[in-house]
């Protein structure tokens, strides 16, 4: 079966309205060209999932988002993600705000389809007393108070990696898949863009090929070909995170219509003329590989 | 690097950090933020039946020097993504040293919204994992700037870690399910009351007196009437100190 189409036809696969997560964590691995193509489609009145980065805090500048479920928005070398920050402070979108781990095991239940993981994480905090939609709940099997962490479904999801075949096999060698391998199972509709796009002779090299392979081509719908796709996000092993870009978009946030002049700019333009005006794929592909 | 480039108080505090995890043994000692992760890499130096990660996605055998790495070849001994961190912490073989913005008087901590949550006066990084870590596991604070802005009188404008505020208790569960250790601040080493889980001042820095700290806090302290000034760094230490930290990131961070 192959899965291959352009960005804009994978993206008008999506409807307003829809929640959509999105992988990747902070300024890493994010799939950024997908999200300049939603950026530019019409659609809107989203819910978005996501260990935010730039990806979340463009989203919520465009007026994309009309709640966020989050455990952070941050650009790690820029802490405060300057868009997220003014759409918080600006009470711009609705929050349910959740710790890390509560994601993922929101997103765990999404992926077996149970309606919810009891787990200890939470309680006594805001993560429940601040959230109206979780509720903790009795133990058939000790008289402790458990959260009851409810599935985090997902009309689509978003991911971006290092490479796939048009059949949706998808190879991540970076040293963390981070938890995109769960947000593609709570999904019921997976887009992945890829840096490259490969045969299918690609993962028959050695057994280690498939080591990387983080879920089975059926979880992939949309195969979408993104070279330097998460750009400015990192995409280690290929390249680092853009740290000259962040500070542009972050600076934008403080003129009056900066984000208008950052779309322009950056997003309301082609992919093509987007590399480009970054500086070239030579450049992108030398960015250095981020320590942390 | 001359010894007019030296800083003594972060020196100073790096070492009392890593005590905390003096007594820990074999546990996932896990810094965030710069002091801290060196504070932890001291630590892990001492002790090393305690693990770290590179920062990233491996455990690493010895504690990977922070800032540039100048060649260094990180030890990797054991794949440590982002999910197995969750795996590991849920199970509780963790101790972390975290630097929240504000921190009450129940040891209850904040790093997401200060303000009114709906309409935050200032929006932060968001709960990130203190409220799994604070559930699981052993957590200490470090605070560079001892201030009332920071141990504030009421509580913390948004709660992301549990403390030990009876009002939040869950059902069934006791302050024994709850583990936080020391305060390393700026001024002293704070800890919690066996009994009344009260924070108290366990040490104080050089210098620095009972009532500078209770100035600095909008909450009271415990204090026993004669109280230990904290131990300075060994030379041990400092040797460590500068392997750890060869590019002397420590001195500008304080």
């Amino acid at each position: 079966m192959n899965k291959l189409q352009t960005s804009q036809q994978a993206i008008s696969t999506l409807q307003s309205g829809m929640t959509i997560g999105v992988g990747g964590w902070g300024p890493r691995r994010k799939p950024m060209a997908l999200i300049r193509e939603l950026l530019r489609s019409d659609i809107t009145d989203l819910t978005v999932v996501a260990y935010g980065g730039a990806d979340v805090g463009m989203l919520c500048a465009a007026g994309k988002v009309k709640k966020l479920i989050f455990a952070f928005v941050s650009l790690d070398f820029i802490p405060l993600e300057p868009y997220f920050r003014q759409a918080r402070q600006n009470a711009a979108i609705e929050v349910m705000e959740i710790d890390e781990g509560l994601m993922l095991l929101g997103l765990r239940a999404a992926a077996m389809k149970a309606p919810f993981i009891p787990t200890a994480v939470g309680l006594g905090t805001d993560a429940l007393a601040g959230n109206a939609e979780i509720q903790s709940i009795d133990s058939p099997y000790d008289d402790k108070e458990w959260l009851a962490m409810p599935a985090l479904n997902l009309d689509a999801a978003l991911v971006h990696v290092d490479r796939a075949d048009n059949r949706g096999v998808c190879q991540i060698n970076g040293p963390d898949h981070y938890m995109d391998d769960v947000f593609v199972r709570a999904a019921e509709h997976v887009i992945v863009s890829c840096d490259e796009l490969v045969e299918t002779s690609h993962f028959h090299q050695d057994s280690k090929q498939a080591h990387s392979v983080f879920w089975e081509r059926s979880c992939t719908n949309i195969v979408v070909h993104t070279p330097y796709g998460a750009h400015p996000s990192s995409c280690t092993p290929l390249y680092g995170l853009d740290a000259a870009h962040f500070k542009t978009y972050a600076a934008s946030v403080k003129a009056e219509g900066g984000w208008q002049s950052y779309f322009d700019e950056y997003v309301g333009i082609s992919e093509q003329d987007y590399l480009e005006k970054v500086g070239g794929a030579d450049s992108v592909k030398a960015l250095p590989l981020p320590i942390y | 690097m001359s010894d007019i480039e030296n800083n003594p108080l972060a020196d100073l505090l790096i070492c009392a950090a890593a005590r905390i995890w003096q007594d820990d043994g074999e546990v996932l000692a896990s810094g965030i933020g710069l002091i801290p992760r060196i504070a932890a890499s001291v630590a892990m130096t001492k002790n090393p039946d305690l693990m770290m990660t590179d920062s990233e996605a491996y455990i690493v055998s010895e504690p990977v020097p922070v800032g540039k790495r100048n060649g260094y070849q990180p030890q990797f001994e054991t794949w440590m993504g982002f999910s197995r961190v969750f795996d590991t912490l849920w199970g509780g073989g963790r101790h972390a040293l975290v630097g929240p913005t504000q921190i009450d008087r129940f040891g209850q901590a904040n790093i997401s919204a200060i303000g009114d949550y709906n309409k935050p006066k200032v929006q932060m990084l968001g709960m990130r994992g203190f409220p799994g870590n604070s559930m699981s596991h052993a957590n200490s604070f470090f605070v560079p700037s001892h201030n009332t802005r920071v141990f504030v009188e009421g509580e913390v404008d948004t709660v992301c870690s549990i403390g030990y505020n009876p009002e939040r208790l869950p059902r069934g569960y006791s302050f024994d399910d709850i583990d936080i250790r020391q305060i390393i601040t700026n001024l002293c080493v704070l800890d919690f009351a066996t009994e009344t889980k009260a924070v108290r001042i366990q040490s104080l820095h050089p210098g620095v007196s009972v009532d500078d700290v209770l100035e600095n806090t909008g909450f009271p302290l415990e204090h026993a009437d004669d109280l230990p000034i904290t131990a300075a760094p060994t030379d041990e230490e400092l040797e460590i100190l500068n392997k750890v930290d060869p590019n002397n990131l420590r001195l500008k961070a304080i």
